[in-house]
């Protein structure tokens, strides 16, 4: 029971088990690619504005559509943007939709599944249904719905987005609440006095963690590549905005012309970072549950 | 049969979920509909009375029981960039989704089955290899990429695949319509040039649109398979000296066979998103570039139509599922 440790020992041997979680995983060989590629991305997204002599939105940086050169890494668009420089500045968009998306869905999804597992009965009952008819719908499907909804733009995307990933986090906090709650150290919470809320927060969330990381990780390149797709459609960020589905949709009619680097670029930003962080969440999965490790 | 009723029965409720879940959407998240239909220039007063045409000025339950009214009459609104009804855009774009999504899945079957199958019969061996990395790769593959990089191979430097330019070939006539599916009706007029000209014409983004599927079909039956090949009484059919054929096929892949038609079912429902990116890219005549065209044209009641058709069809395919999962496993069916 975690209340009777003396404070020490029960910091010490958390710094032990994160320690412990770190070595594993930095032994994933896998995983540090994934971890890589995502650390690749964001530093490239965060010192573009510094190593690029070009704006993201600047019109005439070279002659339009050029081909991949020295001058132009990534070549030009069709209104002579540099391409390298927007690919990076769609980079630092990119993940900070999927952070806020994934906060959103972390947000309501775990207290909601949370609650639901707790507290059972009809309010049990009546959140988790509500999360089958969010399951009902294709997830793009309702992504779409929900963006259309709240009108075009970054922000309705993240929140789309967000509320697409909501169910998953609350079934997932709901299956481990329901099999934490029938520990004894949590009977013990009970026996003691504490309120629900302490017994929830401090002493079920905690523990059921492993799983809502794992689903976080791998929720980011879902959220990245919903988003993105999103603005594909004309319903996320907006051009002239250098965002990666906004950046291919504009550079479609191009493709059977030959000007091929309009869009694979963008498109490989896309496909390295979701590949990132799935193999970042495969590896955290096999680190924090190794159960997984003989059928995955 | 008891079961099929009940589990109609029981998809009732979610049924009625989605429509509230829908007509919430529309109504209660802070989007305007109206605003959004008048255009960023409208003035006030123009958005008001669009307002008031729309009943958006009721009480909410009224317009609740109003829209409940509309969709029992199979209303599902007017497509003002179209001029028509958007029951009557769906239905006349709907054949042409349904045979891209029965090509896909068809497919992901041909490939991702043996593909699991065969990475679980001979884990970590160089199919495994494969399977392994075509499943990271597929999964991680946003289809508007991928389909665009399709077209510039094989269309613009190999040279081998059609325009794209919808379900058939330029100077092509459609064949007579009797399902609405080219390639059945093709068939079945005997219009082999029509019958080709479709073939070549869906086969490229219908890969596209397999290629999520194949990825979490083929890991699906490998995880599946490998469960079952485990237990004991596999390893009694392998000893009684039954050939591998048959502890694989009848022994091994019927027992796994439920999980994989779960996650089939599980795709079908995700091609449909899918079909909304793959059709805008191929320029295909169904009901997903439907959407998208409503979208690029502001006019939102298409999209929330196709949600609605969307959901209704996961949930469809899901009873489908659960009927089949109870033929192929009577545990389902008693329990």
């Amino acid at each position: 029971m975690p209340e009777i440790q003396p404070k020490n020992l029960r910091s010490r041997r958390r710094t032990s088990t994160t320690v412990g979680f770190g070595r594993l995983l930095l032994r994933n060989k896998l995983g540090m690619v994934g971890l890589g590629v995502i650390a690749f991305w964001t530093l490239g997204s965060i010192l573009i504005g510094v190593l690029s002599p070009y704006g993201a939105t600047e019109t005439g940086a070279g002659p339009l559509l050029d081909a991949p050169s020295a001058a132009h890494l990534f070549g030009t668009d069709n209104f002579g943007r540099d391409l390298m420089t927007r690919v990076f500045e769609g980079g630092k968009l990119s993940l900070w939709t999927g952070l806020i998306a994934v906060a959103i869905s972390l947000a309501i999804g775990v207290p909601l599944g949370g609650i639901a597992g707790y507290a059972g009965g009809w309010l049990g009952s009546v959140i988790m249904r509500v999360m089958d008819v969010l399951l009902a719908f294709p997830s793009l499907v309702l992504a779409m719905a929900v963006a259309a909804a709240l009108g075009p733009g970054t922000s309705s995307a993240m929140i789309a987005v967000g509320i697409v990933g909501i169910p998953e986090f609350a079934r997932i906090t709901y299956g481990q609440t329901v099999s934490l709650k029938q520990r004894e150290w949590v009977e013990a919470g009970r026996a003691l006095g504490l309120p629900a809320s302490t017994i929830l927060i401090r002493h079920i969330v905690p523990n059921a963690l492993a799983p809502i990381v794992v689903r976080s990780t791998l929720g980011m390149g879902y959220a990245i590549l919903t988003a993105a797709a999103l603005s594909f459609i004309g319903l996320g960020a907006q051009p002239p905005t250098a965002e990666w589905g906004v950046m291919i949709s504009d550079g479609r009619g191009y493709i059977i012309s030959g000007e091929w680097w309009l869009t694979f670029f963008p498109g490989l930003a896309i496909a390295t970072s979701i590949l990132g962080f799935n193999l970042l969440g495969d590896a955290l999965r096999d680190v924090l549950d190794p159960r997984l490790r003989t059928t995955a | 049969m008891g079961y099929v009723f009940r589990r109609v029965l029981a998809m009732i409720p979610a049924l009625v979920g989605v429509v509230i879940c829908i007509f919430l959407l529309t109504r209660v998240l802070p989007g305007d509909p109206a605003r959004t239909l008048a255009g960023e220039q409208a003035d006030a007063a123009s958005v008001e009375k669009l307002r008031a045409a729309m009943g958006l000025d009721q009480p909410l339950i009224t317009q609740f029981f109003s829209y409940i009214g509309d969709l029992l009459q199979g209303d599902l609104g007017f497509a003002w960039h179209t001029g028509h009804a958007v029951t009557e855009d769906l239905a006349s774009r709907l054949p042409a989704t349904a045979e891209l999504a029965l090509v896909a899945i068809l497919i992901a079957l041909i490939i991702a089955l043996p593909l699991g199958i065969l990475s679980a019969v001979y884990r970590d061996s160089w199919i495994d290899h494969i399977g392994r990395i075509f499943s990271l790769v597929g999964a991680s593959m946003p289809l508007f990429w991928l389909g665009l990089l399709v077209i510039y191979f094989f269309y613009f430097i190999l040279g081998i695949s059609p325009a794209p330019i919808g379900r058939l070939e330029t100077g092509v006539n459609a064949p007579t319509e009797v399902t609405g599916l080219y390639l059945l009706d093709s068939l079945l007029s005997g219009d082999t040039v029509a019958f080709t000209s479709a073939l070549n014409s869906i086969i490229w983004p219908a890969m596209v649109l397999a290629t999520g599927s194949i990825a979490m079909i083929s890991r699906m039956t490998r995880s599946a398979m490998l469960e079952v090949l485990g237990q004991d009484y596999v390893r009694t059919a392998k000893s009684k000296g039954l050939s591998p054929k048959i502890v694989v096929g009848k022994h091994a892949f019927r027992n796994a066979s439920p999980s994989v038609v779960t996650v089939v079912g599980l795709e079908f429902g995700q091609l449909l998103g899918g079909a909304v990116i793959t059709e805008t890219i191929f320029s295909w005549p169904g009901v997903g570039s439907y959407v998208t065209q409503s979208i690029m044209a502001t006019d939102y009641a298409p999209v929330q139509a196709f949600t609605l058709l969307a959901a209704a069809i996961f949930l469809i395919v899901n009873l489908i599922v659960d009927v089949v999962n109870a033929a192929i496993d009577p545990r389902v069916r008693n329990a």
